[in-house]
């Protein structure tokens, strides 16, 4: 019989997404890594509700009300979670936001934005209500290890992985380190 | 002739003149000592921290500490690795980074010494202060969010180019970089892109106007190598990537 595979989670909280283009970019390395992992809830798949897993993968930060819910549901079923990417580290660019107080964000964005028409500050039920300000992951739940990057190169996310999957001590080399 | 005198750095002899500290003295046989107040330019300041050794099994600033005969001190060790990283993430998690949003990224000594220290993450929890940005000035502008409070551009304003254009004002979490001035707007000084103070920032709170990006991610100054072999942006010129004027 073939050994289990792992099992790997990831989402997009306050991202963009790049992080998971990065990922993409692991190219043929990714089958390679099919060999060795089954990928459970993320925007790869359409598996809806999160089952248990081995690793979390987590890009973007927390803004909004339902963040915090997924991050907490990770953290929950994720034997191992990792925040990947800058704004999971330390909020990115959503987390500018924060310069500001909220009501002026979205004053600024729906009342007062140039061409619109009718406009009102969103408050469908279906919307997750934002919170006062972006914060990293760790600020919210424990987080295991850390890949920076906007994005972190594939390269980056090949050695993290790999080092992580076979238990090898994690070490990056200089040139895949970066803030940006 | 004055003898030689020496102290050991890592376990490596390093000769020193008298009155020299032991940054200098380590700078001058080439071994690296992470710092970032520290500019061999300007009197030492002894603020940042980052370049703590054990000297003699105690802590002290490399960069105000005079070099003795016979001196044992400790810089690599996996303990003083762990402060200066703790140091680090103090001085990001204070002001706003958003390294992918800023001009100096790549070519940033803050960054680059992260990096050396062995930085992922800024692990505590963020301030985000609320701090301006001046834009006031033709030539350059002063984004507050990634002042680390090192004074060199206030040193170097004052001692070199006889200005006086920067001051910190306040004490402990309320200190903060001010322009002298009335209205506090950097377009009211005398200040000029070709003084010196504006070209020591360690980070990118000090930038020059109308340039940006000018050099592709991939080639910047510690794109591929680290700042111990690379050396500081503000002592390299333009034309390397640095911050000195040629
Ligand atoms: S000043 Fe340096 S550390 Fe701060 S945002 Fe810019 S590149 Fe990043
Ligand atoms: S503006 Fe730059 S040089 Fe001046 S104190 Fe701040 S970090 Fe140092
Ligand atoms: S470099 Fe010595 S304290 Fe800043």
């Amino acid at each position: 019989m073939i050994e289990s595979k792992l099992k790997i989670a990831t989402c997009s909280l306050a991202g963009c997404f790049g992080c998971h283009m990065s990922l993409l970019d692991l190219d043929e390395r990714l089958f390679e890594l099919a060999e060795r992992v089954e990928l459970d809830r993320s925007p790869l798949t359409d598996i809806k509700e999160l089952g248990e897993c081995d690793l979390g993968l987590i890009e973007g930060g927390v803004c909004n009300a339902e963040n915090v819910h997924v991050l907490m549901e990770f953290r929950a079923r994720c034997k191992i979670l990792v925040a990947i990417g800058a704004c999971a580290l330390n909020g990115g660019v959503p987390a500018m936001r924060n310069q500001y107080d909220l009501k002026d964000c979205l004053e600024e964005s729906y009342l007062r934005g140039i061409g619109l028409v009718n406009p009102q500050i969103p408050n469908d039920p279906e919307i997750p209500l934002l919170l006062n300000q972006v914060h990293p992951l760790h600020e919210v739940v424990k987080i295991d290890y850390f890949l920076p990057g906007c994005p972190p190169s594939a390269d980056a996310i090949w050695t993290f992985v790999n080092q992580l999957l076979s238990g090898q001590p994690l070490a990056l080399p200089y040139t895949q380190i970066h803030y940006d | 002739m004055s003898e030689e005198q020496s102290f050991t750095l890592d376990g490596r002899r390093v000769p020193f003149q008298a009155g020299q500290t032991i940054m200098a003295a380590a700078l001058a046989a080439g071994v690296y000592i992470p710092h970032l107040c520290f500019n061999r330019e300007f009197a030492p300041h002894g603020s940042c921290r980052v370049c703590l050794v054990g000297v003699n099994g105690r802590m002290q600033a490399a960069c105000t500490t005079p070099a003795a005969a016979g001196q044992t001190v400790e810089s690599e060790t996996g303990e003083i690795r762990e402060i200066r990283r703790g140091i680090l993430q103090m001085l990001f998690v204070e002001g706003n980074h958003v390294c992918p949003a800023c001009e100096k990224s790549g070519a940033c000594q803050l960054q680059a010494v992260a990096y050396y220290v062995g930085m992922l993450a800024p692990h505590y929890t963020h301030f985000y202060p609320r701090r301006p940005v001046d834009a006031s000035h033709p030539e350059a502008v002063i984004d507050f969010n990634r002042c680390i409070l090192c004074e060199l551009c206030v040193r170097a304003s004052r001692d070199v180019d006889g200005k006086n254009v920067f001051a910190v004002q306040g004490r402990g979490i309320e200190a903060h970089l001010v322009v002298n001035t009335p209205s506090g707007k950097l377009g009211a000084t005398d200040f000029s892109i070709h003084d010196k103070a504006a070209q020591v920032c360690p980070t990118g709170a000090i930038l020059t106007k109308h340039r940006g990006y000018e050099i592709p991610i991939g080639q910047r100054l510690y794109d591929r190598k680290p700042i111990s072999v690379v050396g500081d942006v503000a002592t390299l010129s333009e034309s390397k990537g640095g911050r000195r004027h040629d």
